[in-house]
């Protein structure tokens, strides 16, 4: 029997805002406990919210981005729930009337096919702090320099059918964020934070099963593995004749399994109310144009672009386009060298390669695109080789200078003469009367290895396609 | 000599005072010392001031002394008052009536003590309330209650009754006080005193610690219309820290508090003349609205049909929005932490269930269950379309007439410990100002007659951001009245 995962996600993306969602506090990463944290962080008595006018622009320009419906007039709710990381005893979010309504989002499979995948809504709320159980043998520390830090939670239809769409979902939400400039999307440092609500079902069947929401997986991997051991888990239940509890449950990847959480936490009652210390937000017309015009090229249009434009396949444009910072590199390399294949195969293989073993960031890359550009220029103008090009590379990345300077330091200049790889051919087919007897008589695998002395005589510098052309017809004489 | 100079200078309202100091009749520093002296002779017995800071407060008379001797003083500067105990004053005990926050020492001032500082006013200190401002006797304080100066065996109503209480006694001349359900208004009337609770937004709610947050109001309490309207333009306008305090400009209340009352058009709920009003109370009430009839205004029966509807959608409103306001107490970062606690689930339970007293616990658990799942419709959004039909009702009648009056309560001061027993009776004490904070509309109460040697008041309820008027009219009523100058007795309690 063919099963069919079905699968939502919620995310929650920390909007890069300098100051906090209700209060003035600042929301760097990794500062002393407690220092980020003001009064109203503290929900001293008397404190009021004044909400960030900058984490609303954020939200708008998501919306926008992702083409969907943007709430006129959205209103903030107190989510009320006791925890020592939440100092107010509840937290501010949107419950009926979020920022943004409903959108889409279009994701790539491996194949090269595309899904469009529904946005539900995404909404503003504050982040809570962290409870700190190690540092005191007793107690337990708070730390509130995270608390009211701004949320985006984006929460998807349950649209997603395998665990594949649900990581290419993530990572083209991922690429937009960035592209946007609204958060720094970094996981790791929880940034952005996923929950995935999983069900299962025959393939065929029209109802959904019941679901289970994971909590808090913080990487594109574990979303995989924890969907996968997931809808494992529930499959093997209901072929074993048992039922799915509809219940929240963490993913653990050490063991790779998700585990219950405590049953009391899913009983949550949150009495969910409009919050009456802020007025509702009321974004205007004037507002939403003024905000779509700093949208920047978004990816999906950027990728069709570099394929009519440039002519590049659908798979390179998509590649190129999905990260703002690379397709910007391509396009600096292109413009230099104006050759789009060559600064495509360049950009997303060798320089890649090279981040990908030094964890670099492109903004980062030890070879600057107009570098990149200058040697690609040369393999254009046949100074070298595709193959001596690698050479080449290689040394620039080590930091040797310039592909000219390289070149000529290291005498890499590929032999054009035809006249001197003439003169190379005919001293080899005189050296190996054999091979020429066979190349004769019908073996043409021999042309090979003619080729390969031409190569190996001239260090790989001679052109191979006038290595070719004159051993072709000096061998048929 | 000197003491009756003092004497007739604690008889000075804030106008009488700035002018007085202006004069230099007195100093500031002799005039806050007589004060302090006052209290210290007459607090113990009233229990009106919770905290006094009698050091800042001759630290803040010898400065405004200063500035006067050296020309730079501003008007108000080194008049004493005393704030209620629920504005967070730095460096002060904060207690909002509470044993949660008896240790609560504020690092900051809310926008309406830092406002009152910057005019050089002088604080005596914090006055008592019910507890995080949830009565209306100022019993179900964790200070024990305030006493009315009228009659000590007397509640002086609540929350704001220690401000009430001490004007009363000329403990100050003038208080700050809040007002959720009445709680300005209704002291005022059993005290004898002018009580102003502005339109929702007039004044911000930055640093008032937080009963009900779309209720909540602050104002004050005085001897006079004049000395209201001087407070008032004191405390008003936009705070950025406040994101419902409305952006708009605040009149010279001062500049039209003589203005003829020729063609007002008073309305007159008949609501509020109907039964459970004692026949002595409206006979004064009546007698009053003739005075303003005399000054050449018209009297109207209207009607706010939804008037018997608005204690019942105030209790479900106010104590679902403190449910959530007072969840900050949780013992974890500030107030009261219960003695050893063995995990975090008992430190929340003990902590909140010592550190509250037994009407706020109520009012949280009524709230908390009007917000419960599957009763939220049925209570919360129930109670706010009520809330909605109220407003409605009030603008309706003010397409009719100018002002709404009336009682402000339904009879005089009751005897302490009369109606603690049964919550829904004390709730019943606001029957007649508790809409006029579900429509956020400005209400004031003034003096307007006795019963039994015990103050009536009058409440006047006007359009949104009509403080200006009302305050006229309260003026011009004072003019040719003189209930409002009736007191205790200062000399009597010396």
């Amino acid at each position: 029997m063919a099963w069919e995962t079905v699968i939502g996600l919620e995310v929650h993306v920390q909007l890069a805002t300098k100051s906090k969602l209700f209060s003035g506090s600042a929301t760097a990463f990794g500062a002393e406990p407690n220092t980020q944290a003001n009064i109203f962080d503290l929900a001293l008595p008397g404190t009021l919210p004044v909400l960030n006018g900058e984490a609303v622009r954020m939200a708008v320009k998501f919306g926008l981005a992702i083409g969907a419906h943007i709430g006129r007039k959205s209103v903030f709710d107190r989510k009320n729930y006791f925890y020592p990381d939440l100092p107010k005893g509840f937290q501010t979010s949107q419950l009926d009337y979020p920022i943004v309504g409903k959108g889409s989002l279009l994701i790539t499979l491996d194949d090269g096919s595309t899904r469009t995948i529904g946005v539900t809504r995404a909404h503003l709320e504050e982040d809570a702090g962290k409870s700190l159980h190690e540092l005191f043998p007793n107690d337990t520390g708070i730390d509130l320099n995270r608390a009211g830090t701004p949320l985006l939670e984006i929460v998807s239809e349950p649209e997603l059918r395998s665990a594949k769409e649900a990581v290419a979902y993530l990572k083209k939400l991922h690429s937009l964020i960035l592209y946007l400039g609204i958060s720094d999307g970094d996981m790791s440092q929880g940034s952005m934070r996923c929950d995935a609500n999983v069900s299962v079902r025959r393939q065929g069947d029209s109802k959904f099963g019941t679901r289970t929401e994971i909590k808090n997986i913080n990487s594109f991997r574990f979303v995989e593995k924890a969907i996968l051991i997931e809808a494992r888990r529930q499959i093997d239940i209901i072929e074993d004749g048992g039922r799915i509890i509809q219940e929240t449950r963490l993913y653990d990847p050490d063991r790779n399994e998700t585990r219950s959480m405590r049953s009391k936490e899913v009983a949550n009652d949150y009495r969910y109310f409009p919050e009456p210390d802020l007025l509702p937000v009321v974004v205007d017309e004037s507002f939403i144009a003024a905000v779509k015009a700093t949208l920047p090229e978004l990816p999906d249009i950027k990728s069709k672009r570099f394929q009519s434009q440039y002519g590049l396949s659908n798979y390179d444009a998509e590649v190129l386009s999905a990260d703002r910072a690379t397709a910007d590199f391509f396009e600096a390399v292109l413009k230099d060298c104006d050759d789009a294949k060559l600064s495509a195969n360049w950009v997303m293989g060798d320089l890649q390669s090279v981040l990908n073993k030094a964890e670099l960031d492109i903004s980062h890359s030890p070879v600057s695109a107009s570098a990149l550009a200058g040697l690609i220029s040369r393999i254009k103008d046949n100074t070298i080789s595709g193959k001596i090009a690698k050479t080449v590379f290689e040394a620039m990345v080590n930091g040797e200078g310039s592909a000219d300077a390289i070149i000529t330091s290291q005498g890499l200049k590929q032999v054009t003469d035809s006249g001197a790889i003439e003169k190379l051919i005919d001293g080899i087919i005189a050296a190996n009367p054999k091979q020429v007897e066979q190349y004769r008589s019908g073996q043409e695998k021999v042309f090979a290895f003619f080729v390969g002395q031409v190569m190996k005589e001239s260090k790989g510098k001679a052109n191979p396609a006038q290595v070719n052309d004159i051993l072709l017809n000096k061998l048929k004489k | 000599m000197a003491t009756e100079k003092m004497n007739d200078a604690l008889k000075q309202g804030v106008a009488d005072l700035a002018r007085s100091l202006a004069r230099k009749d007195f100093t500031s520093v002799e005039l806050t010392s007589a004060y302090l002296d006052r209290i210290n002779r007459h607090n113990p017995d009233l229990n009106a001031y919770v905290t006094v800071t009698g050091e800042q407060a001759l630290a803040q008379a010898a400065a405004a002394d200063k500035a006067r001797a050296g020309g730079t003083a501003l008007p108000y500067a080194g008049i004493p008052f005393a704030h209620k105990d629920i504005f967070c004053t730095s460096g002060v005990r904060t207690a909002c009536g509470s044993r949660m926050l008896d240790n609560f020492i504020s690092p900051y001032d809310a926008t309406v003590v830092e406002k009152m500082n910057k005019a050089g006013m002088v604080m005596l200190g914090k006055t008592n309330m019910d507890e995080f401002a949830m009565g209306s006797s100022t019993e179900t304080s964790w200070y024990g209650p305030t006493l009315n100066p009228w009659n000590r065996a007397l509640v002086p109503g609540g929350s704001s009754g220690g401000s009430a209480s001490a004007v009363a006694a000329h403990l100050c001349p003038a208080a700050t006080a809040t007002d959720t359900g009445g709680s300005i208004r209704q002291p005022a009337s059993f005290c004898g005193l002018t009580g102003i609770k502005p339109t929702y937004g007039r004044v911000s709610r930055w640093g008032m610690i937080a009963f009900a947050s779309s209720l909540d109001q602050a104002g004050v309490l005085t001897r006079s219309a004049e000395d209201a309207a001087i407070l008032m333009q004191m405390m008003s306008g936009f705070d950025p820290k406040d994101s419902t305090s409305v952006d708009l400009p605040v009149p010279d209340y001062l500049a039209t508090l003589d203005q003829p009352l020729k063609g007002l058009r008073i309305g007159l709920p008949k609501q509020h003349f109907a039964q459970g009003l004692n026949p002595e109370v409206e006979k004064q009430i009546r007698a009053a609205l003739t005075e303003f009839e005399k000054q050449g205004a018209t009297l109207k029966e209207i009607s706010l049909d939804n008037s018997h509807l608005s204690v019942s959608a105030y209790y479900v409103i106010a104590p679902a929005e403190a449910s959530a306001n007072l969840s900050r107490y949780d013992g974890v970062r500030f107030g009261y932490r219960c003695d050893k606690p063995a995990d975090l689930e008992d430190m929340y339970k003990r902590s909140r269930a010592e550190g509250f007293g037994a009407e706020v616990k109520r009012r949280i658990m009524v709230g908390t269950y009007a917000l419960s799942a599957g009763y939220y419709d049925a209570y919360y959004i129930k109670a706010q379309k009520v809330r909605r039909l109220i407003k409605d009702d009030f603008e309706r009648a003010f397409r009719e007439v100018d002002v709404i009056m009336g009682p402000t309560s339904p009879h005089t001061a009751f005897p302490l410990g009369s109606k603690t027993k049964d919550p829904v009776t004390m709730y019943l004490e606001d029957i007649y100002t508790i809409a006029v904070n579900l429509a956020g509309l400005p209400g004031l109460s003034v003096p307007a007659g006795m019963v039994n040697g015990l103050p009536v008041g009058l409440q006047i309820v006007g359009r949104d951001f009509s403080e200006a008027q009302l305050l006229n009219l309260a003026h011009r009523f004072q003019q040719a009245t003189d209930w409002h100058t009736r007191t205790p007795g200062v000399e009597g309690s010396n």
